[in-house]
């Protein structure tokens, strides 16, 4: 086993337990008959895989900068390819996003879904595996066989559950991202050819020639920059958040998102220190294009859905622009907007498809005017909107700050720019929620919220207003792997 | 005597398979005939298994028995059970001839077995020619059809004339090389000719005759039309067992040209480039499933010669791994057509709308088949790709390696297509399809091969690399 990992502290391989306890709820699922019995058993395990990683996050170390819960057998020896398991300040929160993100989309689609209730289930729990997979694996091998085995559920998802042009959508998001993983895979051999090995943190900050760096910084970053997404590839996006169903936006939003700039501070940084350095420049100027391109496409539109999906284009733009800022405080509000924007953008997508159920449109208009009609809607849809564009006192104000520290630090026009790029994020999201809320005079009748659809969207709000208020725990649980990476980083600058 | 009837029981297992069902074709009922073809290929199945450890070097060495070729009579033994297996009954064959179409596939199951096992050049090209003939009578046989398998099979038949001519033209040149037909012999004398035009162009032809079996490029002519053209079960055996056999040679040839052979690489490295992106973008606009398998067939021909132009042991092993998963995830989509055809007739990429509401374990299968085509994790198409990927990376041909993923996205259009229409489109008239228990288990097994072979590599790949 590696120095870089800690042994785990517990008696029960915690990491496997949460990759494989939704592979085992799904099995079970597909020996069950009755709709009712086979939600609930998704939603049980949902939960009991949030319980497994509370424990983990109980027991997580915020002092030490290795791997933690670490887990390691051999798995094709010939070629050195290791089932590695850790987890890191980088990870722990995104996969407690993961974890408490499944239960609420299992409520969330209850009465949404009608149709092969029980494949979608299985295609929900096994995305959770995947995703949590993703965060998990400390081998190339592993990681990719996560990373694109979460596109077949995530196809299906679409595919099969989606709306009207689901053919289309399902289509370009899965060549899309397909296209960005084959160079993946490539640099991942490449890599193993010059290390002898599948190790993750072993390929790291090793003296790699600058040339090599380039190349395979490039390579992963168009696999990253796709899943991101980043101006200018993230024209598969719309179309699937759009199409998805509510669960399959929400998952689509808050994890397969992360997972670009997840990829971006586990792989390009420390395995190509060099050539992050030479590129960040460009990939600031493209986050800054996505910056206020996303706010500006944002403004006009009308499909509610589509509205929020080009937000997020926005919001992980500031995300890539913390990341490459290279700075300390860019690296915490990178992370800190990538938490935030999963809970925020989720709770959007969530409430959107509350009022998609009702009333079987995402036109902002057909919307309109419900401020009278479905007070507690409104009230939690205004939350998030405001949370969405980083007002004081909410998650994402805490992210963007951090993000924009670190960007002055260094490049003082990129941040004047962002800063319009937020200005443009308080037009469209008070646009959306003025439409919304006193848009229409006519009277319908729409049905309230109803208790389990305040059940999944509380958990968020504390969220928002957790993160938002005593950010704290957040940043100490994270800084100590930032603070490292950003050690090793300086060493090969200086 | 009893240590030669050891040795070699695979093949003297085939030729009395074959003779029983030569004897069953006399007789005038055809009852029990398909009963007896399971038991027996069944039973072919464990005699290679328990054959696997058989060592030994016949007629002064033109016959080998090594693990190598062990290893290959298992796979074609498992190809050949897995397609009688498959056979939809009396649909598909003429039943009058039922008898006479399992001694076919056994003949040319044996001569495949003897092909593995052939190291010298004349036992090469009679093995060649006993599996291909039967072949090119099997062709022809399927019911419900007028002229369409009947053209297939001259095609077949002039097509594989011809290749067989190329390759005994190759081998003459071999032979007026290095004076001797023994691979070993040619092996040691070959080098010295590789710089010269005349050994790369002796050892190129004479890869012919296994170009044609893997239908690459540029002899891939027949399979599109062999594949619409011969019934579902034949075009099955034809996509697979051959192939895999073919591999097994074409890896002992080009074995005689490692010691120095950049030419002969870079030849192979155009083929394989050509054949994979010829395949895959023809393959896009394919409507009928058969063809479009056969042009995958012609793209995963070039993925598999990754590996043997890398000329390096791990590169072998990883041709041959992802052969034996070639075999399995050809063998669950040419099941699904098989079992959606219950009249024999052939399945249109249409014909797939509604799939898995009709029958959702073959929507299964299907998609894990065609995942496992495109290389999507965790399927064995992935990890196989991997190898090869790895080792024609590791001999410095990245050129190919970009090639290869590039290719592979762009075959995931049609892969996805076969999905696409099963999960998202909805069928006009959507009759739910029945499956018996037989087929059902069947269906499992090949999923769960597929997949195994994908996350578990470990087993069969340690004694892949072993046997090479």
């Amino acid at each position: 086993m590696g120095d870089y990992l800690l042994m785990n502290p517990l008696n029960f391989p915690i990491l496997s337990t949460a990759i494989f306890v939704p592979v085992v709820g799904a099995v079970l699922l597909m020996l069950l008959r009755g709709e009712t019995a086979i939600k609930v058993l998704a939603l049980v395990t949902g939960l009991v895989n949030f319980a497994v990683s509370l424990v983990l996050y109980a027991h997580f170390d915020p002092t030490t900068h290795l791997y933690q819960f670490g887990e390691f057998s051999r798995w094709i020896p010939s070629y050195n390819i290791n089932y590695v398991l850790g987890v890191d300040g980088i990870t722990i929160f995104l996969i407690l996003l993961t974890t408490i993100l499944t239960p609420l989309c299992v409520l969330c689609s209850w009465t949404a879904i009608q149709q092969r209730v029980k494949e979608f289930m299985f295609c929900m729990l096994i995305m959770e595996s995947a995703m949590v997979g993703v965060f998990c694996a400390l081998d190339f091998v592993l990681f990719y066989i996560f990373w694109e085995a979460m596109l077949i559920p995530m196809y299906l998802l679409i595919a099969v559950w989606g709306g009207p042009n689901k053919d289309y959508a399902s289509i370009k998001f899965f060549i899309y991202t397909l296209f960005g993983s084959v160079f993946l895979l490539v640099a991942i051999i490449a890599i193993y050819l010059t290390n002898g090995s599948f190790s993750i943190p072993e390929a790291m900050f090793k003296d790699y020639s600058f040339s090599f760096q380039f190349w395979v910084f490039l390579a992963f970053a168009i696999a990253f920059a796709i899943k991101v997404p980043m101006w200018p590839f993230h024209t598969w996006l719309p179309a699937a958040h759009t199409e998805a169903p509510t669960a399959g936006s929400v998952f689509l939003a808050s994890v397969l998102l992360k997972m670009g700039t997840y990829g971006f501070l586990r792989f390009c940084l420390p395995i190509a220190p060099k050539a992050s350095a030479y590129f960040a420049p460009y990939i600031i100027v493209l986050s800054v294009i996505a910056i206020i391109y996303g706010g500006f496409i944002c403004l006009s539109q009308t499909d509610m859905k589509k509205l929020i999906a080009y937000s997020s284009v926005a919001h992980m733009g500031f995300a890539t622009l913390g990341i490459f800022s290279l700075t300390i405080f860019g690296f915490e509000g990178a992370l800190l907007q990538m938490l935030n924007h999963g809970v925020t953008t989720g709770g959007l997508f969530l409430c959107v498809g509350i009022i998609y159920e009702r009333t079987h449109s995402r036109e902002i208009y057909d919307n309109a005017g419900l401020g009278k009609i479905t007070p507690v809607y409104v009230g939690f849809l205004g939350l998030f909107s405001i949370s969405s564009l980083a007002f004081p006192g909410t998650n994402n104000f805490v992210g963007e700050l951090y993000v924009l520290i670190g960007t002055f630090t260094g490049h003082k026009v990129a941040g004047f720019f962002s800063i319009v790029g937020a200005v443009l994020a308080a037009a469209y999201m008070l646009r959306l929620l003025k439409q919304i809320t006193w848009g229409r005079e006519d009277k319908r009748s729409i049905r309230d919220m109803n208790v389990r659809e305040v059940v999944y969207l509380v958990p968020l709000v504390i969220l928002v207003f957790w993160m938002g208020l005593f950010p704290a725990p957040f940043v100490h649980t994270v800084e100590k792997t930032l603070v490292h990476l950003h050690g090793q980083l300086e060493v090969f600058f200086r | 005597m009893k240590g030669f009837v050891m040795t070699l029981l695979p093949e003297l297992y085939m030729l009395v398979f074959c003779i029983v069902f030569l004897l069953l074709s006399l007789r005038k009922g055809r009852e029990g005939v398909y009963a007896w073809a399971k038991v027996l290929s069944l039973v072919g199945l464990v005699v290679s298994l328990v054959s696997i450890n058989a060592r030994d070097s016949l007629v002064f060495g033109a016959y080998q028995v090594d693990l190598f070729s062990q290893v290959f009579k298992i796979l074609i033994a498992y190809g050949l059970a897995f397609v009688i297996f498959m056979l939809g009954g009396k649909d598909e064959i003429e039943e009058a001839y039922l008898a006479e179409y399992f001694m076919f596939l056994g003949f040319s199951s044996l001569g495949l077995m003897m092909l593995v096992s052939s190291a010298e050049l004349i036992s090469i090209a009679i093995a060649l020619e006993v599996s291909s003939y039967s072949l090119y009578v099997i062709v022809g046989l399927r019911k419900g059809q007028r002229t369409v398998q009947l053209e297939a099979a001259m095609k077949y038949l002039f097509f594989g004339a011809i290749s067989t001519g190329v390759m005994l033209y190759g081998m003459s040149y071999l032979y007026g090389m290095t004076h001797s037909t023994f691979l070993v012999d040619i092996m040691k004398a070959l080098p010295d000719f590789l710089d010269k035009p005349i050994g790369i162009l002796a050892i190129t032809l004479t890869c012919a005759g296994f170009f044609f079996k893997l239908s690459l490029f540029p002899f891939h002519f027949w399979a599109p039309d062999i594949y619409e053209g011969a019934s579902n079960a034949t075009t099955t055996f034809i996509a697979t067992v051959p192939k895999v056999a073919a591999v097994g040679l074409l890896i002992r040839i080009a074995t005689l040209a490692s010691s120095s052979a950049a030419v002969f690489v870079t030849i192979l490295m155009v083929l394989a480039a050509l054949s994979m992106t010829f395949g895959n973008l023809v393959g896009l606009v394919q409507k009928d499933v058969k063809r479009l398998l056969g042009y995958s067939g012609i793209a995963h021909a070039g993925y598999v010669l990754m590996g043997v132009l890398a000329m390096s042991r791990d590169g072998n092993a990883s041709a041959i791994y992802y052969m034996a998963i070639y075999l399995f995830m050809n063998l669950a989509c040419f099941y699904v057509v098989i079992l959606l055809s219950k009249t024999g007739e052939n399945v249109s990429v249409k014909d797939l709308a509604g799939l898995a509401k009709r029958a959702p374990l073959l929507a299964f299968t299907l998609a894990v088949a065609a995942f496992s085509l495109a290389g999507i994790p965790p399927t064995g198409g992935f990890t196989g790709k991997l190898f090869l990927f790895t080792s024609a990376f590791k001999a410095g041909h990245l050129s190919i390696v970009v090639i290869g993923a590039v290719n592979t996205v762009i075959s995931i259009f049609y892969y996805l297509n076969l999905v696409r229409m099963s999960y998202s489109q909805e069928a006009g008239v959507a009759r739910p399809i029945k499956l018996s228990f037989h087929e059902k288990a069947l269906c499992c097994v090949l999923i769960f091969l597929v997949l195994y072979m994908g996350i578990m590599p470990y087993g069969i790949m340690e004694i892949i690399r072993a046997a090479v």
